[in-house]
């Protein structure tokens, strides 16, 4: 133990602890400074910046020790005087923080950059920013606010009574991201914690045995208990979908994959963090792995689940029409063969949180995107009834589908309750990487046939899908897959077929699309090449065969309104022809000839369409919302959508708010939490503006009637609430009533509205006839990028995205998801493959920079649909899956090169470059 | 708990190297990844409280970079434009965050092959200054790294600083990188180039060094040979990336990883070193005004 004087944030600290300790560690455990965020403990990530000496470092790699009589500044000093200070306000206002997990990060940087350039240009901020990853936003608001900074002045975001739905309203819970008082999973334990560590198998596939527990225990100080499946109370077994469930919290014997737990160690906190797993008394035995598709249905591969009959864990069926006689009419047909690998969500926060037993219940706080999925698996594994569980969802930095899964949670909850203490934990980044979901690598072939008019006759698709080692979503790609796989157009005979197959891969689940942005990425590109042979712009051809109001899915669905594609489409002309222009002009200036000093290259554009429905496959997905009024005049909204950095806490308050006819600065909100919210689904499949957002309004409009019956007043009267004083007025009438005078209930409400929804979807029959959504959402991105030819780097130059949101509730927050959807998109097209056992941390597996997203024109189209809040519909996955199609599109218009393998890393590209020169 | 020291002066940290087993950490950068997750079980010896270490002067007859200078402090130093790829580099290494951080000393004492500070002190012939409690030795860069993570350095010395001899500040240099991402990116392959021109703006003097495309960074002499006597048009001529691509073949050895196969790798690093040419000739003439 040494000590070490230090400034934080001007007050003089002195903190006594291991020298080489972290000085992140020490800001956030040893002085409850946890605006500080850890995301990789490797400089990868950036989220801990802070400034020493005023210069930005990552906490994480700068030992304690060295800091005597240095200054410190983290996030928590940024506020004066407990208001905000203009850099934060701007963030605040131009919704740069979604999650907001590496805003602390941001803003340090930021801060640092503005003291010595108080106007930075845009690549002034770039570079002063480019340090910190961010895999919410895009980086476009971000940057917008750091540049706008010092002149911002706050703007009144007075949001009128009964006009919350469509207005640029600020986040509810904005300001905690940006001051660093956000509890996220790793941020809110109670000082007494024990602390715990998974032993996880190395090895792709292995036998182990475990020997000598007890001995490693009393040779290990501090350490309390070791639990392995033998410890597990319940069912040792836990899955999204409970027919599928089949993934063990610790592995009996075996383990199918890399990064499958075996056991945890639980102990006191410092002993714990001394501890070196690797004296932890496993013996493996490797076995050799099934790492591909190819090789796991290869005829006598092992099983990986004996009642899994060739590795195939479920299929799915669309058909309609007669798909070979389509094809064999068509005068045009091409025909291609897809790869993609899998991808990491990489979330900037790692899955971390507590739990704690109270008397016969436990309570687990942990990041999460659905938290009473997670209560009834970890009643399951507890062997206790699911309303002995509660969860509470702390805020979650990120979640992109794998924070749907289980993590931490049954080893938090299995540890408390049997030790009857509070337990915490937090992934190390690469323990986050090998042992949590990934998107589902795709192998697809697809034919499309189209006829001389430029009419789509007949399309077939075959998608395989690398489910890895447990289920988790694989059925629910498989299912959702061969519905989206004609994409928005009118297709008569068509058939699609999906696979998932297990592997000895990690567990391949959600993220952000479900299989449909592989499959959308064959489908749109192929498109392309089809409208070339046709003779047809790419755009026109899209539009000639677009899907409309009154035309069949390719389930037989009919939308009689809100199918927005063609908008969309026509949204982009413009643009598309001013695009292509500027490439021909750009191109007709440069023709290669000479050698170009600092590469640059041809220019290319790009088009790609989409469609996303909303919610579950046609299964149930109800959401419920309550709100009530108190004797007191609090209106409290009782909101268990979890937002994940997307939105929802805004969003339903808005739409609640006008359903009620209050203003919305009235609402107070109680957030998930299984104990007080209902069930308002998970934050999944776009559904939480849809589903949970019509909720709300539901909500609102029963309490609004309720508080109306008080007068029995018509349904336009005006509202208004002061004090406890309610106001009906209704027409020339008017009735004051002091809610102190109504009977409170025990929670002392006067007033309730309640609110639920579930999206009408109708089964799907044996050929997936059926309807599968009650909405899509549409959208269109074009891609304008320049291709280095003798490097094989793309340079993208611009982004512009039309989307049919229905009604865009809160436009700075769908654009916030639309940029978020196209650096996904971005990264997924040219830069991410997560490879098991070697790309598990942030250098090698690299996700856009700050300097890799493009201006984005968001083009919002609001197309009613029927049935959602206001006309909404969802758009968090939509926004994601035309961008990679797109990219390959614009490549192969400036180059010739036909890529068919993601990502197109620059030497994939140069090869396709070469090929096509060949050709 | 283990061991930890912060010495003040240069003599204090040699007497600790001499008594014991210490890992040196200088700026962290590379320490402290290497550890996610992990107790920190070693001795430490934190140097960063030398402070003679840090700070660039001229120096009799070299600039003398000492070892704990940090790559942003190179970055912002007004330094002849023979030093351009390697301020070019400080400015790519992983961050600003990493740049305010990490060390000269650092980066050749890691001895990464992707290490982006080496191919530009190879081209400025740089050496580095090993101090111990027995005296001080000189070393050039090139002889100092052994390997992938080996170098030469021997038990009870520390690099105290890096010497870049003033024959290597006239001319003009230049770095390029290529990864796959714009920021924040191990090198899949980085070229610096170093031209000195004679009076008739022919090259007389060019050394073009190569990184993460050999187990150590390295220079190609025969392709510096084959320059000399270049003008700026000649450089201009795509004749010459055909000589460039045999000299890439005949001295690089580039492995595949996760990041490029050693087929590409060998494409970029010719195709990178054509435009460090040409980048170098970029005002009409080698550097000059």
């Amino acid at each position: 133990m040494t000590k070490t004087a230090f400034t934080l944030n001007g007050h003089t600290m002195t903190v006594s602890t291991g020298p080489a300790t972290r000085l992140s560690d020490v800001l956030r455990r040893r002085l409850g400074a946890t605006g500080t965020k850890v995301g990789c403990d490797a400089g990868d990530c950036g989220a801990c910046t802070v400034l020493i000496d005023g210069q930005p470092v990552c906490a994480c790699m700068v030992p304690v020790g060295r800091l005597d009589g240095r200054h410190v500044e983290t996030v928590e000093g940024l506020a004066e005087d407990g208001t905000l200070n203009r850099l934060q306000r701007s963030f605040l206002h131009h919704g740069a923080a979604q999650c907001g997990i590496c805003i602390p990060g941001m803003l340090m940087a930021a801060t640092a950059l503005l003291r010595s350039n108080p106007a930075p240009s845009e690549e002034e901020v770039r570079q002063g920013l480019s340090g910190v990853l961010c895999r919410c936003t895009g980086y476009r608001k971000i940057i917008r606010a750091v540049m706008e900074a010092h002149r911002f002045e706050a703007p009144e975001n007075a949001v009128q009574k009964g006009h919350a739905v469509g207005g640029r309203v600020r986040r509810v819970d904005g300001a905690p991201k940006v001051t660093g008082a956000d509890i996220f999973g790793d941020d809110g334990a109670p000082a007494e914690c024990l602390a715990v560590k998974v032993v996880r198998c190395p090895h792709h596939r292995a036998r182990f045995a475990l020997g000598g527990v007890d001995r490693f225990v009393e040779a290990h100080p501090g350490v309390v208990r070791v639990f392995t499946a033998a410890d597990i109370p319940g069912e040792n077994r836990f899955g999204v979908i409970p027919a599928f469930a089949d993934q063990p919290v610790f592995a009996q014997g075996a383990c199918r994959f890399r990064g499958e737990a075996v056991a945890m160690v639980v102990g006191e906190s410092q002993a714990m963090a001394e501890l070196a797993l690797d004296e932890f008394p496993v013996t493996w035995e490797p076995l050799p792995a099934l790492m591909t598709v190819a090789e796991a249905t290869a005829p006598g591969a092992p099983l990986l689940f004996e009642d899994r009959e060739g590795n195939i864990l479920t299929r799915g069926l669309v058909r309609r029409g007669e798909v070979d006689a389509g094809l064999a009419a068509a005068d045009t047909v091409v025909e291609g063969a897809f790869e993609t690998p899998f991808v990491e969500h990489a979330y900037i926060e790692p899955e971390a949180g507590y739990a704690v037993r109270v008397g016969e219940r436990v309570e687990v706080h942990a990041c999460t995107q659905s938290p009473y999925m997670d209560r009834t698996e970890v009643a399951r594994i507890l062997g206790i009834d699911d309303e002995a569980v509660r969860i509470v969802p702390t805020s979650t930095g990120g979640g992109f589908g794998s924070k749907l899964d289980l993590s931490v949670q049954p080893f938090l909850a299995v540890a408390a309750w049997a030790l009857k203490r509070p337990v915490r934990m937090a992934y190390s980044r690469p323990e986050s990487m090998i042992s949590t979901t990934k998107r589902h690598p795709s192998s697809i072939r697809i034919r499309i046939g189209a006829g001389k008019d430029g009419r789509l006759k007949a399309l077939d698709y075959l998608g395989v899908f690398n489910t890895g080692a447990y289920a988790s979503w694989g059925p629910t790609v498989a299912n959702r897959v061969p519905v989206h796989a004609s994409g928005p157009y009118v297709i008569a005979d068509y058939r699609a077929r999906s696979e998932a197959v297990h592997t000895n891969g990690p567990p391949a689940g959600a993220f952000r699309g479900f299989g449909v942005p592989q499959t959308a990425l064959a489908q749109e590109v192929m498109f392309d090449e089809l409208a070339e042979k046709l003779g047809l712009d790419a755009l026109e051809f899209r539009l000639l065969n677009a899907l409309d109001n009154g035309l069949p899915t390719v389930t037989g669905q009919v939308f009689e309104t809100g199918v927005g594609f063609r908008q969309c489409l026509e949204a982009l002309k413009p643009h598309w022809r001013r695009a292509l222009a500027d490439a021909e002009r750009h191109n007709a200036a440069d023709d290669g000839a000479r050698p170009r000093p600092r590469g640059g290259g041809p220019r290319g554009v790009g088009i790609a369409g989409m469609w996303y429905g909303c919610g579950n496959t046609s299964l149930p997905n109800p959401s419920t919302i309550k709100v009530g009024i108190t004797a007191g005049g609090k209106v409290v909204l009782f909101q268990g959508a979890v937002d994940i950095g997307q939105g929802s806490n805004t969003v339903i308050t808005q739409i609640c708010a006008d359903g009620v006819g209050l203003p919305m600065e009235r609402f107070e909100l109680v957030l998930g939490d299984t104990d007080l919210t209902p069930d308002a689904g998970k934050t999944s499949a776009s559904r939480q503006t849809f589903v949970s957002g019509k909720a709300a309004l539901l909500a609102g409009q029963d309490l609004r009637r309720n508080i109306l019956a008080l007068s029995n007043a018509s349904g336009s009267a005006d509202i208004g609430l002061a004090g406890r004083r309610l106001t009906i007025r209704d027409g020339d009438g008017e009735r004051i009533i002091d809610l102190g005078d109504l009977e409170a209930d025990g929670g002392g409400f006067v007033l309730w509205g309640e609110g639920t929804f579930d999206p009408p979807t109708q089964p799907l029959d044996e050929n997936g006839q059926g309807e599968p959504y009650a909405t899509f959402g549409f959208g269109a991105h074009m891609v304008e990028l320049e291709v280095d030819t003798g490097l094989g780097r793309v340079k993208v130059l611009k982004v512009t995205a039309a989307h049919d949101v229905g009604r865009a509730i809160n436009p700075t927050l769908v654009e916030g998801q639309v940029e978020g959807g196209v650096a996904q998109g971005l990264g997924m097209a040219l830069m991410e493959e997560y490879l098991p056992g070697r790309s598990e941390n942030l250098h090698d597996y690299l996700i856009p920079t700050i300097g890799d997203v493009p201006e984005v024109e968001t083009i919002l189209i609001e197309e009613a649909d029927p049935l959602g809040p206001y006309g909404a519909k969802g758009v968090g996955e939509q926004a994601l899956i035309p961008t990679a199609p797109a990219v390959l599109n614009a490549i192969r218009h400036a180059t010739g090169a036909r890529l068919r393998v993601l990502p197109a890393t620059p030497e994939r590209i140069l090869r396709a470059i070469q090929e096509a020169g060949k050709g | 708990m283990p061991a930890y020291a912060c010495p003040k002066t240069l003599d204090e940290a040699l007497d600790h190297l001499a008594s014991g087993a210490w890992t040196v950490v200088a700026g962290g950068t590379d320490f402290y990844p290497a550890r996610t997750g992990r107790a920190i079980g070693e001795q430490m010896l934190d140097i960063t409280g030398i402070n003679p270490l840090r700070g660039i002067t001229k120096d009799g007859g070299y600039w003398r970079l000492g070892g704990l200078t940090p790559w942003s402090a190179i970055e912002g130093a007004g330094l002849p434009a023979a030093f351009d790829g390697l301020k070019c580099a400080a400015g790519q290494i992983g961050s600003v965050q990493i740049q305010n951080t990490a060390t000269i000393a650092g980066n050749l004492c890691n001895a990464s092959p992707a290490a982006d500070g080496v191919p530009p002190l190879l081209t400025l012939e740089a050496e580095v200054e090993l101090s111990s409690r027995g005296g001080t030795r000189t070393l050039p860069v090139a002889e100092f790294i052994t390997g992938n993570r080996k170098t030469a350095i021997e038990p009870g010395e520390l690099l105290t600083a890096v010497l870049i001899p003033v024959e290597s500040a006239t001319g003009i240099g230049c770095f390029l990188k290529l990864g796959v991402r714009e920021y924040m990116v191990i090198s899949m392959v980085s070229v610096a180039a170093w031209i000195q021109s004679a009076a008739d703006g022919r090259i007389e003097n060019a050394r073009i060094a190569v990184g993460a495309c050999s187990e150590i960074p390295r220079r190609l002499p025969g392709l510096e040979q084959s320059l000399a006597g270049l003008t700026v048009d000649d450089a201009l001529d795509p004749a010459l990336a055909g000589g460039i691509e045999a000299a890439c073949l005949a001295d690089l050895s580039p492995i595949g990883d996760v990041r490029a196969t050693a087929a590409y790798r060998l494409h970029a690093a010719a195709e990178l070193i054509g435009r460090a040419i040409r980048q170098c000739a970029k005002n009409g003439s080698w550097g000059r005004p």
